[in-house]
């Protein structure tokens, strides 16, 4: 099944009906969806023809892992600026990204579950750090507020005799909870409430539906690890800013940031 | 020196600019109680921290009996020397759950025994923390911080928000602890209480300390 560059024009109706009603409701949103709309539909194209590329049969499996490197480089970026408050969050971003990608990786490609070739490699490693980039962001900002809220119970730890890893670690996870609920609950109303995308993509362009069901179950456990192993590194990376060596909390004040 | 609590050499902090503390130089004796009494935001809870290390100064140097704090091991220091904040901190779960926190391996004994010096009722055990009234809470606090058995005790304003007679209580329970030979720096501004409390007084304000 393929869509035909008229049917492409014609979808964009779709995206009329969205402006439409910012319209009508004078919500001021329409120059904003018709550029994210235009932005969506440059990027990816962009991102088709580069696939194109990549995925020539003739091509090193090189070039993919240089794709996935750039990724995960643009998706530490964009984590940092979606929460500029939470501090160095670039490095433990990267990291994080690379920890979810070699555990998943090493599941999914090491044990055979998919072989290891350009076309696996680009959207599996896609998929994890997309979902990873979000739960960074989500547990950078509530472990930054939780521990900036709790401060008077944080250092009433520390003055006990704890150590830093052991003071934030209530807080710790009441981050990881929160940051991992969505997920889990998502997870759990795939298929009963909505047909996950990987699975429609599937369907759509012909794949019979056992297999894409096959193909979204992996996805979605998938994304579950990333998440976890994500937002454990991130959870962790981020106390190990807000502490000193000597076991002091240094939490930016809300002013500050 | 055998009598040498804390000693603060030159010891500056600032905040945004601003000298908090601008080379202070002050001694704290290792016997009774000494109150650092000043108006508010005169830097008396800084200079408080800075005893425990929860803050560092920005140049000098803290001294507790006779070692710079930063030879030290923080967490020895810390559980040598305890600390009781302005605002009541209950952790999540019951009165022995927030001792246990501080004292995993304490025993019943020992969680008695601390309870007693504070002068709270061993029924308040297995209570919620969080459902503690407020004359209950700031002596848990410092039963929390009693067990695990320092040497010095700090309190920052521990009383300002308790009525006149868990205040009272309160105060009695330091003195005796002060008598049993704890070394104790409290941070206040009542002046009556100061009076009541104090075996001597450092004035913090306007960034110097003075006797």
């Amino acid at each position: 099944m393929t869509v035909s560059i008229a049917g492409l024009a014609v979808s964009l109706l779709l995206v009329a009906v969205a402006a439409g009603v910012s319209l009508v409701w004078r919500l001021g949103l329409e120059l904003s969806i018709l550029w994210a709309a235009a932005r969506a539909l440059v990027q990816l194209l962009i991102v088709g023809g580069v696939l194109v590329l990549l995925l020539a049969p003739e091509r090193s499996l090189w070039w993919s892992w240089l794709w996935v490197a750039l990724m995960v480089g643009y998706a530490g970026w964009t984590a940092r600026q979606r929460a500029p408050e939470v501090p160095r969050l670039l490095p433990i971003a990267a990291t994080a990204f690379l920890a979810a990608s070699a555990v998943t990786m090493a599941v999914i490609f090491g044990l055979g579950v998919l072989p290891l070739s350009s076309k696996t490699l680009v959207p599996i490693a896609g998929l994890i750090i997309g979902n990873a980039m979000t739960a960074t962001v989500l547990v950078g900002r509530r472990l930054l507020e939780e521990l900036r809220d709790k401060r008077d119970e944080v250092e009433a730890r520390l003055a006990l005799g704890q150590p830093s890893s052991q003071a934030s670690r209530p807080y710790l996870r009441a981050a990881l909870r929160s940051a991992l609920t969505p997920q889990i609950e998502t997870t759990k109303a795939t298929g009963l409430v909505f047909l996950p995308g990987a699975m429609t993509g599937l369907i759509l362009a012909g794949v019979d539906p056992v297999s894409a069901v096959l193909v979204q179950a992996v996805v979605m456990f998938l994304v579950l690890a990333a998440a976890a192993t994500t937002t454990t590194v991130v959870a962790l990376g981020v106390v190990r800013n807000l502490f000193t060596p000597d076991h002091r909390l240094v939490v930016p004040s809300r002013t500050a940031s | 020196m055998t009598d040498e609590g804390f000693a603060l050499r030159d010891v500056v902090v600032r905040r945004g600019g601003r000298a908090v503390l601008d080379g202070i130089d002050a001694d704290i004796p290792a016997d009774g109680i000494t109150v650092l009494w000043g108006p508010s935001g005169a830097g008396k809870t800084t200079l408080l921290r800075l005893l425990d290390r929860l803050d560092v100064p920005e140049s000098g140097t803290v001294s507790y009996r006779g070692t710079p704090l930063d030879e030290l091991d923080v967490l020895a220091l810390r559980r040598r020397v305890g600390m009781v904040f302005q605002r009541a901190t209950p952790f999540a779960g019951t009165v022995r759950d927030n001792l246990a926190v501080a004292a995993p391996d304490a025993d019943g004994e020992a969680v008695r025994r601390v309870l007693g010096r504070v002068s709270l009722d061993a029924d308040l055990l297995d209570r919620g923390a969080d459902t503690l009234s407020g004359g209950e809470l700031q002596p848990m606090c410092l039963a929390r911080t009693l067990i695990t058995e320092p040497e010095a005790l700090l309190l920052d304003e521990p009383t300002s928000a308790l009525d006149e007679g868990p205040r009272r209580a309160f105060e009695r329970s330091v003195l005796e602890l002060a008598r049993d030979g704890l070394t104790v720096v409290w941070v206040g501004h009542d002046e009556e209480q100061v009076r009541r409390v104090g075996d001597r007084v450092l004035h913090v304000g306007e960034g110097r300390v003075t006797t």
